[in-house]
This record gives C-alpha cells, sequence and structure tokens, in this order.
C-alpha cells in the first residue's frame, strides 16, 4: 500500500519481519531435519547419528530463544497491530512447536540409544511412513505460514488423521507382538515411544497450521474440531 | 441528500433513516453531509456514539474528523459558509432543527481543545465561569470542587485556587478545561486531540481520566495517537478522505476488534502505519 509521504514509513519494520520469517523457517528446518535423521538413525540401528541428533537439539533450543528474544523486541519497540500484531504472536507461537518437534526427535535419539545393540522387534516400515508424513505436513504448515495460505492450513488439519491412523495400526500391531511373546516387551515399547514421538510430532504441524488460520483470519479454529488424539 | 457510502457491518450501523434511535446511543448521525462553501469535507456519514463509553476518530489528516466532532455541538455553525445536510440526533433530539438554540446544544455538548486554554483567571473563576454566565443558583464552592475532583485536579490545586490558571503546568491546564467542561453537567464531551500537546506523563493522565469520565459521560475523541485510541476507548471509528477530499467513514467497531483484526484494508494500513 502506498503512503501519501512516498516512501513506505515502515520499510524497516517490514524488514524486521521477513528476517524474522526467514529464521523461523529456518528453525522449521533445523527441526524437519532433525527428525528425519533420528528415524534413518533409529531405523539403520546407526548410534552415532543417534547421538548427534541428542546433542544438535542444543542448538534448536537456542535458535528458538533468539527468536523469542527477538519477536519481543518487535512487540516492545514498533508497537505492532492488527496482522503485524497477530504474525509477531504467530511466530512466538510456532517458534515453540518448532523447538518441541526438536525434542521429539530428541526423545526418538535417545530410544535408539536404550535399544543399542537390540535390533527393532519387527522391520520398521509404518513408522518411517509416519515420519514422512508428520515432515510433510510440517513442510507444508510452514509453506502455509510464509504464503498465508488458509487452504493449504486447513489440508494439514486432515492430513493429521492419516497420521493418526497410521499410529493406530502400529500401536495394534505391537501390542499383538508384545501379548504373543512377553519377552520382547522392552524392545516393543521403544518402538511404541517412537511412533507416539512422531503422533505428537504431526500434532505439533497442526498446531502451526492453526496459527496460520489464526494470523490470515484472526479466528480461531473451532475447538470442536479435535483429532483422535 | 447524498446517500450514504459507508458499508459498516458494526453494532454501530444505522439504517437509512432510523425510526427510534436506542436508549444506548447518546448521538445519532445519518447521511451527514457538511460543506464548507463549494468543498464538501464530510460525505454520507452514519454513526451512532454509544452512552457512557468512548469514541475515538482515528484517521489522516483531512480526513475530517476534527470537522465531524464540531458537527456534534454545532461549532462549525461558527464559520462562515459551513453548511450540514444530513441528520445529527442528540438523544432523539435534531440538533440542527431551526427551533434548537446551538448554544443550549453547547452547554449538553461540551468541548476540550488540542492546546489547553484556560481563562486568563483563577482556577477558581476558570471553573465557576460557565456556571454563572448559566445563571447557577446553588453552593458554587462545592460546585467548584466537585468538577476539579471529576478532572483528576482537587488534590493538586486546592490550596492555590485563586492562582491563575494560567500558572499550572500544561497538564493541569488540560484538566483544568476538563473541569471547566464538566462543571456545567454536560452529557457529552467532545475532546480534539486532547493530549497531544502533553508530556507522556500528563497524555497517560488524560487517558485515565477519559476511562474515569465516560462512567457518566459520553466521550469522544479525536486523535493522531494509535496508542491513545487502542488504550482510552471502547470504539473506534477510522476515516479517511475519497478523490473528492470529502472525509467519510471507513470502518468502525469495537476497538479491540479494530486493533486486532479490522475488517477494512485501509483501516488495516492506516492502523499499522502503511497507510496516511
Amino acid at each position: 500500500m502506498t503512503s501519501v509521504y512516498g516512501k513506505h514509513p515502515r520499510a524497516e519494520f517490514d524488514r524486521d519481519l521477513r528476517q524474522l520469517q526467514d529464521e523461523l523457517l529456518a528453525l522449521g528446518s533445523m527441526a524437519e531435519k532433525a527428525v528425519v535423521k533420528a528415524v534413518d538413525a533409529l531405523r539403520t540401528r546407526d548410534l552415532e547419528m543417534s547421538r548427534q541428533v541428542v546433542r544438535d537439539d542444543d542448538a534448536i533450543d537456542r535458535k528458538r530463544a533468539e527468536l523469542e528474544d527477538r519477536a519481543v523486541d518487535l512487540i516492545a519497540i514498533q508497537q505492532p497491530v492488527a496482522s503485524d500484531l497477530r504474525m509477531l504472536i504467530a511466530a512466538l507461537h510456532v517458534s515453540m512447536e518448532l523447538e518441541r518437534i526438536g525434542d521429539y526427535a530428541e526423545g526418538i535419539g535417545k530410544i535408539s540409544l536404550m535399544m543399542g545393540d537390540q535390533p527393532p522387534v519387527k522391520p520398521l516400515v509404518d513408522i518411517p511412513r509416519m515420519a514422512e508424513k508428520a515432515t510433510a505436513m510440517l513442510r507444508a504448515s510452514l509453506d502455509a505460514l510464509v504464503n498465508h495460505d488458509v487452504e493449504r492450513a486447513h489440508q494439514v488439519l486432515a492430513d493429521d488423521d492419516e497420521v493418526d491412523a497410521l499410529y493406530d495400526q502400529v500401536y495394534r500391531e505391537l501390542l499383538l507382538i508384545m501379548v504373543q511373546d512377553p519377552k520382547v516387551i522392552e524392545r516393543g515399547t521403544y518402538l511404541l515411544w517412537t511412533a507416539h514421538d512422531l503422533e505428537r510430532i504431526a500434532d505439533r504441524a497442526t498446531n502451526i497450521a492453526e496459527q496460520v488460520i489464526y494470523l490470515v483470519t484472526g479466528k480461531h479454529v473451532d475447538p470442536g474440531r479435535v483429532s483422535k488424539y | 441528500m447524498t446517500t450514504a457510502t459507508t458499508a459498516m457491518t458494526t453494532p454501530h450501523a444505522t439504517a437509512a433513516a432510523p425510526a427510534a434511535v436506542s436508549a444506548d446511543t447518546t448521538l445519532s448521525v445519518t447521511n451527514l453531509d457538511m460543506h464548507y462553501g463549494a468543498f464538501r469535507a464530510l460525505r454520507g456519514i452514519n454513526l451512532e456514539v454509544k452512552r457512557h463509553a468512548v469514541t475515538a476518530l482515528i484517521g489522516p489528516s483531512g480526513s475530517g474528523k476534527s470537522t465531524l466532532l464540531r458537527c456534534f455541538n454545532r461549532m462549525n455553525d461558527l464559520v462562515p459558509g459551513a453548511r450540514v445536510e444530513g441528520q445529527v440526533l442528540f438523544n432523539g433530539e435534531d440538533i440542527y432543527h431551526p427551533s434548537v438554540d446551538p448554544t443550549e446544544v453547547r452547554l449538553r455538548v461540551g468541548m476540550v481543545f488540542q492546546k489547553p486554554n484556560p481563562f486568563p483567571k483563577s482556577v477558581y473563576d476558570n471553573v465557576a465561569f460557565g456556571l454563572r454566565i448559566n445563571g447557577f443558583k446553588g453552593n458554587m464552592d462545592d460546585a467548584v470542587e466537585r468538577s476539579l475532583r471529576r478532572a483528576a485536579l482537587w488534590d493538586e490545586v486546592k490550596d492555590r485556587l485563586k492562582q491563575s490558571g494560567l500558572a499550572l503546568s500544561g497538564g493541569q491546564q488540560q484538566r483544568l478545561c476538563i473541569a471547566r467542561a464538566v462543571a456545567v453537567q454536560p452529557d457529552v464531551i467532545l475532546m480534539d486531540e486532547p493530549a497531544s500537546a502533553l508530556d507522556p506523563i500528563s497524555t497517560l493522565a488524560i487517558e485515565e481520566l477519559m476511562r474515569e469520565l465516560c462512567r457518566d459521560y459520553t466521550i469522544v475523541v479525536v486523535t493522531h495517537n494509535m496508542q491513545q485510541a487502542a488504550r482510552a476507548s471502547d470504539w473506534t471509528a477510522f476515516m479517511t478522505m475519497g478523490e473528492d477530499r470529502a472525509g467519510h467513514l471507513v470502518e468502525v467497531g469495537s476497538t479491540q476488534q479494530i486493533f486486532t483484526n479490522p475488517q477494512d484494508e485501509r483501516t488495516e494500513g492506516y492502523i499499522t502505519g502503511r497507510f496516511g
């Protein structure tokens, strides 16, 4: 929008907002890589890689703190209103969701380390699929954020049901294996935890999508739309 | 009469011809056009000002905020060539009806200006002035104290009531003007950028006072300070000027709604500092 002053009076603030958004995407990319790496390490039983995932989570936590400081500074200095304010509030929420996604990746890394040299109780098929879907949801939610794309955000909400369905499947399968052979309960539980972490990652991506809907429309998603988990 | 073109989706929106004004409305403006000679300064204003609330008029310079404010107590009558079309109902009565005495209107709809303008008289006489010319018969000391207390000034001036009003600080002078306005017990207080000449602390004091006073009075305030509108008002009306340079209303809503989720992109552009 043009100004009667010719020059855009909020050019600097706009640049700060764009920069914050870029930082948010960088954090999103770190979180996504952590998830992919954690599941890969689990599947290939690469304990060194698992240890790395656990170590790298500190960087995600630091990045989130930086982002939060930046957003708080902008709120204090620029006194934003309307869509600017909603963007900054969304940035605070989204950075928290991304940090939590990083924590789940770290959790999967720790599970892998606990498994040590024991082989997985079953071949890992659905768990990598869950990871793939959850990270795709994460990417889509961040895309929706950048492009203010409400339709895409709604698609993420719908996709969560698929991850929930996969989780159900993994859960039933593992339960059956553990009932049949109580000796594998410990190893089965590791994979249950992993599936649960991935299911939560998808939920966090859903939360980001809900923030996008709030950012663009100024309205919260109907809380009546509750997913199974 | 020009037809209203402003689209409004809020409780403020009035029908083309209101049969009755609701009890919570103090001022009801319908299809208001205002001309200064050949220049149309306001076009198609439809607005309801809610009772015992603060309504802020915001918008860029030249959007007609002050002109609209001055329509509410017929201050524009004093400008040669000024002409008003449409209707302004004050408690259901048409204030532009030929039988209405504008002085009577100004008694009930008081005004506070941008620059504090106390009379070169004592603090006491400043407050007593309006009461005296209106033939007030009660206890003047009580009335002066009550008004100064209302304006949150009593404690600061009670020991120097005989001193000149001009000896007070800017913020105190403005509160003295508010005390002078409330002394005659109006229904409405119009404020035209009441804090723009004041320091930040005095500004906050005036805003606090508005919140206090709106329990008993209806307040309409013109402000360029967006944070002031956000902090001090219950309702916000955004005005802008069109191609014809006539001021008109773009959006009216609760202050909370206007500052978190305005519906018109011109409002959004203005309050976020990207337009106007």
